[in-house]
């Protein structure tokens, strides 16, 4: 919490501020109870609208096997990505100019396009290929998007993380007659790995979110399984927001998870751990 | 459009009735004249602003919100960001046209496509605001904490010590992370196709449904579009927060 435009109220600060937190309460719970009466008045709060989710039924047929669609693209695209970054990461820290010229084009192309542009693509071009079923188009379509981005969010992360790396890790590395190679992969990059797992955590937030993009080229994810509930109970608005609820209730618990993680691994790694999200801009530094 | 009008002009030349051979860039180019790309991107752009500026005001005042010293008003902006932060934006856009719009019947302007594209801005502005909440208190980390305190003890009280000391410091620092923010939203302006707007994304769609055979050509033009976008908002920013900088 930041305490910092304000310090240690006196006796008559605490008075007006208890005031002006009565009133700011009772003004935002006036918006929500304002916001709930609008709705009530166009009959959205009742019953009938919320039981279906109380029924088994909605949740095994629908919510639940599209939750899971969801949660098992995100997870594929997890493990590619970290891959494809790996890779790309470490073509960013090679000592060949075209190596690390040709990742790094790479790097800033996927990131400075939108998933859903991607996404489309593969979807409308996967079945011209013949190389995948026609019943997992949409699934890795998702999944080759979500790589893509994500994996040049991570080669940024692996780049950063080796660069944030002390120089006196390389220097000693070398230093016991490791080649610079050797350095790399045995000294630098695990360290750096492991400063990166808090943000890779955070990192999922992010693709569990996207994976909502797929709901655009019919993947069956928790969007479009509550968008099929919504239709047939005429509860659209419900149905996103149970879907919505269930999104949150999971990324807030991978984002509590990233800063636990920051946390217990500031001790193995010479970097530094962070829980923040990997930055998305364009950077001009080779 | 119709299939025949670019098979009998690409292959065959009519005056003399023989089949000739056309180059593949003449083909692309006759594919891309029948499109009005420049105009979809035109959309994505607008819907960029738009939201962008609501998003910068709701942001800035979710920002004082939780610095403010008011624990309900703390409270009621870090669940605003918290709830939002969390929730996927093809839903936040697919609950404002079907919900919002579909069920409520909240109509923000005449006719569908002014509606949609009201709908759109709003769901990327309130989504987006999250962020730029997070960017301007990652801003106001960077204001020294003397400076509030000098502000203090001159005899400012929180309004003044926010509006004329610690945000006008907190946006010169917060110049890259909004800019990521400002990023974000042109690639996120495509989720608006989720709510039936007619952008670049779903012209690229639209373009592959009809010549399938220039797919790749496709995608990369609409790529670069916007690479061509996002490139120069990454080293403005990245140039403006070296310029902005508080020296301290």
């Amino acid at each position: 919490m930041s305490q910092l435009l304000f310090d240690a109220p006196g006796p008559r600060a605490r008075r007006r501020m208890v005031w002006v937190n009565v009133a700011a309460t009772v003004a935002v719970v006036g918006i929500g109870v304002w916001v709930l009466a609008r709705l009530a008045d166009k009959g959205q709060l009742d019953a009938d609208l919320w039981t279906p989710f109380l029924e088994p039924d909605t949740w095994l047929d629908y919510l639940l096997p599209g939750l899971r669609s969801t949660l098992e693209a995100a997870a594929i695209s997890i493990v590619t990505a970290a891959i494809f970054g790996l890779v790309l990461g470490l073509g960013r820290l090679s000592r060949s100019r075209t190596v690390r010229s040709v990742s790094g084009v790479i790097v800033e192309f996927f990131r400075a396009v939108p998933v859903l542009l991607m996404m489309i693509f593969f979807y409308m071009g996967l079945p011209r290929l013949d190389v995948v079923d026609a019943a997992d188009v949409p699934l890795v379509a998702v999944v080759l998007g979500l790589t893509f981005y994500n994996g040049s969010v991570f080669a940024e992360l692996v780049r950063s993380g080796v660069h944030n790396l002390p120089r006196g890790q390389r220097e000693a590395a070398l230093a016991i007659g490791l080649r610079r190679g050797q350095s790399l992969r045995s000294v630098e990059v695990p360290q750096a790995l492991i400063a990166m797992l808090p943000a890779i955590a955070s990192q999922l937030v992010v693709i569990l979110k996207d994976t909502a993009l797929g709901y655009i080229i019919t993947y069956p994810d928790l969007l479009n399984s509550a968008r099929l509930v919504g239709t047939g109970n005429g509860n659209i608005l419900q149905a996103l927001v149970v879907a919505a609820l269930m999104f949150i209730v999971i990324n807030y618990g991978l984002t509590r998870l990233a800063s636990l993680l920051a946390r217990r691994l500031g001790t193995r790694t010479a970097g530094e751990t962070r829980a923040a999200p990997p930055p998305l801009a364009i950077s001009t530094k080779g | 459009m119709t299939d025949d009008s670019f098979t009998d002009d690409s292959f065959t030349d009519d005056s003399k009735g023989e089949p000739v051979h056309q180059g593949y860039l003449d083909d692309v180019s006759t594919a891309f004249a029948d499109y009005d790309v420049l105009g979809a991107f035109w959309v994505n752009i607008q819907l960029t602003v738009y939201a962008g500026l609501i998003a910068l005001v709701l942001g800035t005042v979710l920002a004082v919100m939780r610095i403010s010293p008011v624990p309900s008003l703390r409270w009621a902006g870090t669940t605003y960001v918290t709830l939002l932060r969390n929730t996927p934006l093809t839903i936040i856009i697919v609950g404002c046209v079907l919900g919002l719009w579909g069920q409520l019947g909240v109509s923000l302007g005449t006719g569908f496509q002014q509606n949609f594209f009201r709908l759109a801005v709003l769901g990327l502005a309130v989504y987006h605001a999250a962020f730029v909440c997070e960017a301007l208190r990652s801003g106001v980390n960077t204001v020294p904490t003397g400076q509030a305190e000098a502000a203090r003890a001159i005899g400012l009280n929180f309004g003044q010590v926010a509006g004329l000391v610690i945000l006008p410091q907190a946006f010169r620092g917060a110049v890259a992370p909004l800019g990521n923010v400002l990023i974000a939203l042109v690639k996120n302006s495509t989720v608006a196709a989720a709510g039936s707007v007619a952008e670049a994304s779903v012209l690229m769609k639209e373009m592959i449904e009809n010549r399938p055979d220039i797919i790749l050509t496709i995608f990369v033009v609409f790529a670069l579009g916007f690479v061509v976008l996002v490139v120069p908002i990454g080293l403005a920013t990245t140039s403006l927060s070296r310029r902005l900088a508080v020296a301290r």
